[in-house]
């Protein structure tokens, strides 16, 4: 017989059996601690961080707590909540994420979670090293920019005669997963296939499973919840006839997020009663003239003018809120931060299939921009006030929440506004 | 320790020294024999060999240099040093010679800091540094002088002990004199002693040996393993050195009494490869104890019992000093901590029930034993009964090794070490507390561990002076000392750079905070800082320090908030006040790849 133990989780009373894992017996409770390298009960792998928890008092990860008598265990005071949200951020910020061009968006585990919590930007500096994508192996390709180094495959994938497949290779952030090609020539396709779907991101990829159809189940599309972004407590006034003004811009993006701006359709007209655009696309106002209360900025910067519009946006604007991914984290833009600026030139302007035959000038004078080494999320340069997420965000969640700025409205997002993948 | 139709991993380190040694690099076809021999997968191996920073994968000289990089070895001249070696080899640091006969390469504290500069050269010692010594050496070398040959030995530069019945490491010892006391006791008596003793680990965690012990014994096995951990990576440590150069009979006796105590039947020193001019002494001593009888079978004793001792040579992973990656590191892979399911003592070295102590906690057993419990307990305090050892660095007039009784005052040892102008002191190494004039009250006396958690509790350093006066400041071993002269974020930017360096690399917070950290430190030093960003150095410590895996993350940003707190003066001075603007984002520095190529297209048109 078992014995059972009693133990609290959150302040409520339960009873389990001796020497289960936390995880487990908080899920039978209806208590939800998150995970994102747990997957198995025998041999958690404690490498995420995610679930830490408290046990009388002490941190420590939730996977490898066996329950025993008396435990009292803390799942969601605020200070963990906040942890766990900055473990996901500070993933978000390691890597190289870009969801609009991954295979398993909709399908990651960490994506899951970061729509989970809430996250509209990492509260980082985005890191953007250039990571090794490995093409080489027979079967898989191995993308270490996705890669969490959450130790999944390397632990649970073995040939037969029982040597590892994948590996840890190097040190501290140089750490990363290796396949040996060999032992990967080994698998059969069905091992190939399990060692991708344990991948908890898009890091491991099985060859010719890619672009057929829609990739894996799209298990987290049910789930989520809404967002609450905090708002500040004060109102904006109203100048010059009552109404807000606002200025919009959209930097090294591709005007979708301006487009989708255009889909609020006929609300439009409330929008007009209750706003006044000035400096902006929509209006075709060039300059400046008035002080804003919000500026949005669609894109982040990839040129020197960028860095100069967003400065100026900065000082004409009361509020700045950044819409759409580029603004938020570089966004596809960004995806030339890791190929030298010499060799986007010379293929955009010299050796593209594009150009002109005879091509030799990449274009450089006084009147263009200068192109920066590399492309930054606006908070990088400037401070943001609010985030709006997605590629493109959707109309209504970007009025929602502009609008419930200007009138310093509490509000919430509903999961499907926010969710794009 | 070889399991059946199974190679033993565990001497896989060895086998990729050798090659190491012999070939000054790890080819890819000695990665495929290596990898076939040990029956594991070529990437696994891979993986093994890039762990550890003194296995190279491509050539490393036959000479190969590696110049301390520490920050008491800056301040002691390293710059010049480094200059010399850079100009009497012709090459820059991290490169080899054309000839590959010589490999220059910087490596963190390799336990000589009392007489920096120093560095290794094919991991024999060469002392006090100086840019003609430097160039000496150099052509020495070149006439095909063996570095064995004109290495320096290492001064274990003894400065204090307590009067000599009141002092327990540093005075003459009778060699095997403890090892009668095992036709006295009972095994389980041994434990008794020593809980009753209150030794507690001497590495710096300091849990109760004897409990440690009692664990261990308790729990069922066929065999268990007793590990001396001589992995003194922590910066400005050197304590175990000299131990091992003065006293090395009294470890290999700790080690028998301990085996015998717990039920050991194989132990193993973890020797640091920066140690490794140490090791040809230990084993024949080793021997010498094999011949006579206290090592091998049938151990005379109350209870005769089986044991033996080998050493297992490191291969420079700072994190190797936490015990969990000690032993993985042991057992031939990389040297990751574990997950904390289980403890050594319950699951540790090949999964059998392990217990690792600390040098000088297993030095202090035999002198225990000698002196008896009673007398033992009059040293030091009543918490903490005994002395510690003390490794002294930096600026101050008398560097190097102290015993000190437990209690002693920090001003009064401030004294002693004649530190003058003290600024701050780096107490515990990089992973300790950041210390300054508002500490010097408080005495060392190993029984209050200062979570930088507290610090937040405190208003500002006037009431911490106040409350933490005469507070006990748990000490490791490690005390590097700096004067009024010297640059606290220099220093603290140095420190950020060891973590980042040494981070495994298994968890987040600890192999990216630190990294972000670092930067956030750089952009302070650039004169970008803002006040929000302590405000995030604040934050984002703290979730690193909750989250880690292992002690690494934990106290990695200890110092840096220490200092923080304790010299608002450095900080205010040189942060603005917030802006909607980051300072640090410089358009000229941005766009300046782009003016290159530009400019280099135009000039080719001319």
């Amino acid at each position: 017989m078992t014995k059972m133990v009693n133990l609290k989780i959150d302040g409520k009373p339960i009873q389990a059996e001796a020497g289960m894992n936390l995880v487990d017996v908080a899920k039978q409770n209806g208590i939800y601690i998150p995970t994102l390298c747990y997957f198995k009960e025998l041999n958690p792998l404690a490498t995420c961080r995610i679930c830490t928890v408290k046990v009388n008092g002490k941190e420590i990860t939730g996977c490898t707590v066996k329950v025993a008598e008396g435990m009292d265990i803390e799942v969601t005071t605020p200070e963990l909540l906040d942890n766990r949200k900055a473990i996901i951020e500070m993933l978000y910020a390691e890597g190289n994420h870009f969801c609009p061009s991954c295979e398993k968006s909709g399908n990651c585990d960490m994506q899951n979670l970061g729509y989970d919590m809430g996250i509209t930007v990492t509260r980082y500096p985005h890191v953007f090293s250039d990571k090794i994508v490995d093409f080489n192996p027979k079967r898989m390709i191995m993308e270490s920019n996705r890669c969490i180094l959450c130790k999944r495959c390397v632990e649970e994938v073995k040939t037969k005669d029982g040597k590892d497949v994948f590996s840890f290779v190097q040190r501290g952030v140089k750490t990363r997963v290796q396949i040996d090609y060999e032992q990967e020539a080994n698998l059969t396709e069905a091992e190939a296939i399990h060692a991708m779907n344990i991948c908890p991101v898009g890091a491991i990829l099985v060859k010719g499973m890619i672009h057929e159809q829609p990739f894996g189940e799209r298990k987290y599309d049910l789930l989520g919840k809404d967002i609450k972004p905090v708002v500040k407590k004060d109102p904006l006034r109203q100048r010059d006839g009552g109404k807000f003004i606002v200025a919009t811009t959209s930097l090294a993006g591709c005007f979708g997020c301006h487009m989708s701006l255009l889909d609020i359709d006929t609300e439009l007209l409330d929008v007009l009663e209750l706003v006044e655009f000035n400096k902006s696309p929509l209006t075709d106002i060039k300059k400046f003239s008035k002080q804003c209360h919000i500026g949005l900025v669609e894109g982040g910067c990839s040129n020197s003018e960028n860095v100069e519009v967003l400065r100026e946006f900065r000082k004409k604007c009361d509020i700045l809120v950044g819409f759409g991914e580029c603004a938020i984290m570089g966004g596809i833009p960004a995806m030339r931060n890791f190929v030298p600026l010499k060799e986007c030139l010379d293929e955009a302007y010299l050796n593209g299939v594009t150009t002109e035959v005879g091509a030799d000038v990449v274009p450089g004078h006084e009147d263009i921009p200068k192109l920066l080494n590399n492309v930054y999320p606006c908070n990088e340069v400037v401070k943001i006030d609010y985030y709006i997420p997605g590629c493109p965000p959707n109309a209504q969640h970007i009025w929602k929440v502009v609008k419930s700025i200007l009138l310093g409205e509490e509000f919430s997002i509903a999961h499907d506004e926010f969710k794009y993948d | 320790m070889i399991t059946e139709n199974k190679v033993d991993r565990s001497k896989l380190m060895d086998v990729i020294w050798d090659i190491q040694r012999k070939k000054f690099q790890i080819t890819h076809d000695d990665i495929s024999k290596i990898a076939q021999e040990f029956d594991m997968s070529r990437m696994e191996l891979e993986g093994i060999v890039t762990f550890y920073h003194f296995y190279h994968r491509t050539p490393c000289g036959k000479y190969t240099i590696y110049l301390n990089d520490s920050i008491v070895s800056e301040h002691s001249g390293r710059p010049e040093v480094l200059h010399a070696f850079e100009e009497a080899l012709g090459i820059k640091l991290g490169r080899i010679t054309a000839d590959g006969t010589f490999g220059l390469f910087k490596t963190p504290c390799i336990g000589l800091s009392d007489q920096e500069p120093s560095c290794l050269i094919n991991f024999k010692p060469f002392t006090n540094l100086t840019p003609e010594k430097v160039r000496d050496i150099i052509g020495r070398l070149r006439n095909g002088e063996k570095p064995s040959k004109i290495c320096d030995k290492p001064k274990t530069n003894i400065r204090y002990t307590p009067e000599p019945e009141r002092t327990v490491f540093f005075k003459p010892y009778t060699t095997y004199s403890s090892l009668d006391k095992l036709n006295e006791y009972e095994p389980s008596e041994v434990i008794e002693l020593v809980k009753k003793s209150k030794l507690t680990g001497r590495g710096g965690a300091f849990f109760p040996t004897g409990l440690k012990w009692q664990f261990c014994s308790q729990n069922e096995a066929d065999i268990r393993y007793i590990i001396c951990n001589a992995d003194e990576g922590e910066p400005g440590t050197f304590k175990d050195r000299v131990l091992l150069q003065e006293h090395p009979e009294l470890l290999i006796e700790g080690m028998i009494l301990a085996a015998y105590a717990i039920g050991c039947s194989q132990g193993a020193i973890y020797l640091r490869a920066e140690y490794m001019y140490l090791k040809k002494e230990l084993e024949s001593l080793l021997e010498e104890y094999r011949n006579n009888g206290y090592l091998g079978k049938d151990i005379k004793a109350k209870k005769p019992f089986d044991f033996d001792i080998y050493i297992h040579m490191g291969a420079g992973a700072y994190v190797c000093g936490e015990e969990t990656a000690l032993i993985h590191s042991m057992e031939g892979k990389r040297g990751e901590p574990s997950t904390k399911e289980y403890f050594p003592v319950e699951k540790g070295f090949n999964g059998k029930p392990t217990v690792v102590n600390n040098v000088e906690t297993l030095c202090a057993v035999p002198r225990i034993l000698n002196m008896g419990l009673d007398k033992y307990l009059t040293l030091g305090t009543e918490q903490t009964p005994g002395t510690k050892l003390l490794s002294v660095s930096g600026d101050c007039g008398k560097p190097g090794l102290y015993e000190i009784e437990w209690g002693m005052k920090l001003r009064e040892f401030l004294k002693l070490i004649e530190a003058r102008n003290t600024k701050f002191i780096l107490f515990n190494g990089y992973a300790g507390e950041c210390l300054s004039e508002a500490d010097f009250d408080r005495e060392i006396s190993g029984k209050n561990l200062l979570a930088d958690d507290d610090l937040l509790h405190f208003k500002d350093t006037e009431e911490y002076t106040q409350k933490m006066s005469g507070k006990g400041l748990r000490a490791g071993g490690s005390v590097m000392i700096f004067n009024k002269g010297r640059d606290l974020l220099h220093v603290l930017k140095n420190v950020a750079d060891f973590f980042v360096a040494e981070s495994c690399g298994i968890c987040v917070p600890c192999r990216t905070g630190n990294f972000l950290l670092n930067k956030k430190i750089d952009r302070i030093k650039l004169g970008h800082g803002e006040e929000k960003d302590l405000e995030e150095i604040k934050e984002w410590s703290k979730i690193i320090k909750t989250t880690s895996r292992c002690g690494l993350g934990k106290m990695s940003s200890t110092a840096l908030n220490d200092a923080i707190f304790k010299f608002p003066e450095v900080f205010g001075t040189i942060l603005s006040e917030n802006t909607d603007f980051n300072k640090a984002f410089n358009l000229d520095d941005a766009t300046i790849d782009y003016d290159h190529i530009i400019n280099e297209m135009t000039s080719d048109y001319d």
